[in-house]
């Protein structure tokens, strides 16, 4: 019977959720590196059983940690993560410009095809490759060639956070850096443009033909159509039928088009999931509800699926990178709150329960569909 | 031997418990015993020094003898009682965090 692995980031350890095919039943390990942060654990997609963490902490910086046999042990891997070249300026909050400076890894993404190859993406946002399984790595310096004097952080740091590799197309990657924009690559990520046509953030960029700064908080592709793209702006949620030239706005009726997590169904391309955030400056549901919208026509009508979900003086947030989908039929569907549940539902989000309730703050949520 | 005591996040990447014990050749000083310890410890590498510029990460702190040597020079020849391995160089995680 095939099972169910879910890799959970929080502000202090890792945590393995295990459960068979039937998802009524799991196991809890962990913490592991009890007391850091971390940020991101994801696993191979061609041997399940090795998985990369980004393990870190204000004291001690950045760990990259690797597992080869799916979570129990873990061995420490490289971390020194150096700038190509003279790493220049980005823009500071006062107008500046301020040094590039390696702060941690907000996101790994193991190769579709080898399992010693890793991609990384890191704050302040950079994005890393490694061919020896995360013993060294090399920086792609071409992305930060599209106007990267101009990017500035965010409230949250300028991070890179999603990677997102081209199923069907192998030399193309979607990358998504907060308050710098979205960005693609047609040659593995040696070159990249912006894709950001489409965004509006008029507040923030007053420029409505404004290339880079806007500020993106996730992208998901389904692997049936990876020119299919969904985003959660920091307001807007928006799709792109053209690979991310172009962008439209989706967000419907949903009661909030602020929010950090998005995730696409495993068997219906147009079937995604949010969760609205009520504002920037109140990260926390709306109605102190928890609510999670699922839209089955690709964005624009969304339903609120609250079966198992607190609705009632609910205020925790779900972050840009704790959400995901297992592979099974039904999809399962999961998520973790800063408030330290992490939710899991085993039909397609119709009803939820919770995995765990006490964990620290959860920083993300990856799962893993075993044979 | 010099005597080098970590502080518990380290130990535990380390995969040491208490003291360490290191050899350092030629003058006792901060960057002779941190490359000792990183060169048999290579997990720590980056955790105590910033990789960038290799100085002293801000959150921590180098104790000897009951005298804070965090400013003191890397290269700069650390208290006798060091070098003798009377007492233990500490590596201590600043309370920082609030």
């Amino acid at each position: 019977m095939s099972g169910v692995r879910v890799l959970v980031g929080t502000r202090k350890g890792a945590f393995v959720l295990t459960s068979d095919g039937g998802r009524t039943s799991w196991d809890v390990r962990g913490p592991f590196f009890g007391g850091w942060e971390v940020y991101h654990v994801k696993g191979s997609p061609v041997d399940p059983n090795r998985i990369y963490a980004s393990q870190s902490s204000g004291w001690f910086g950045q760990v990259i940690q690797r597992s080869d046999d799916g979570g129990a042990t873990w061995e420490p891997m490289g971390n020194e993560f150096a700038y190509e070249g003279v790493p220049g300026t980005h823009q500071w909050y006062d107008g500046t410009q301020h040094p590039w400076e390696f702060k941690r890894v907000w996101h790994l993404e193991p190769s579709r095809t080898d399992p010693d190859v890793v991609w990384a993406g890191v704050e302040d946002a950079a994005l890393f490759h490694s061919a020896d399984g995360g013993k060294s790595w090399q920086e792609r310096a071409g992305l930060r060639a599209i106007k990267g004097h101009l990017w500035q952080p965010g409230a949250g740091g300028m991070g890179l956070h999603t990677i997102l590799l081209d199923p069907g197309t192998p030399a193309r990657m979607y990358l998504a850096i907060s308050a710098a924009g979205a960005f693609r690559s047609d040659d593995g990520g040696t070159t990249f443009r912006a894709i950001n046509h489409g965004l509006h953030s008029q507040y923030e960029l007053p420029d409505p033909d404004a290339q880079v700064g806007h500020c993106v908080h996730r992208i998901a592709l389904h692997p049936s159509r990876p020119d299919v793209l969904f985003m959660q702006k920091h307001w807007d949620v928006l799709r792109s039928d053209d690979a991310g030239e172009s962008w439209r706005e989706v967000s419907g009726n949903l009661p909030s088009d602020f929010g950090f997590a998005l995730a696409v169904h495993a068997h219906e391309p147009e079937t995604v999931y949010v969760v609205p955030i009520l504002s920037d400056s109140l990260h926390y549901p709306p109605e102190a509800k928890l609510r999670v919208y699922r839209s089955r026509t690709g964005g624009g009508e969304w339903e609120p699926l609250t079966r198992g979900l607190p609705q009632a003086d609910c205020y925790v947030n779900v972050l840009r990178g704790a959400m995901s989908v297992d592979r099974l039929d039904p999809c399962g569907v999961y998520f973790g709150t800063t408030g330290g549940q992490v939710y899991g539902s085993r039909d397609g989000g119709d009803s939820w329960t919770p995995i765990v309730r006490d964990l620290p703050a959860v920083l993300s949520v990856e799962v893993q569909t075993l044979p | 031997m010099i005597r080098v005591v970590l502080p518990y996040h380290l130990r535990t990447l380390a995969g040491t418990a208490g003291e360490i014990e290191l050899a350092v050749e030629g003058a006792v000083t901060q960057r002779a015993i941190l490359e000792a310890l990183e060169a048999r410890y290579p997990a720590l590498k980056g955790t105590i020094r910033d990789r960038a510029r290799g100085e002293r990460r801000p959150f921590l702190r180098f104790f000897a003898s009951g005298e804070d040597l965090s400013h003191v020079a890397p290269d700069a020849p650390l208290p006798e009682a060091v070098a003798a391995g009377r007492e233990p160089f500490l590596i201590v995680g600043a309370m920082a965090g609030g």
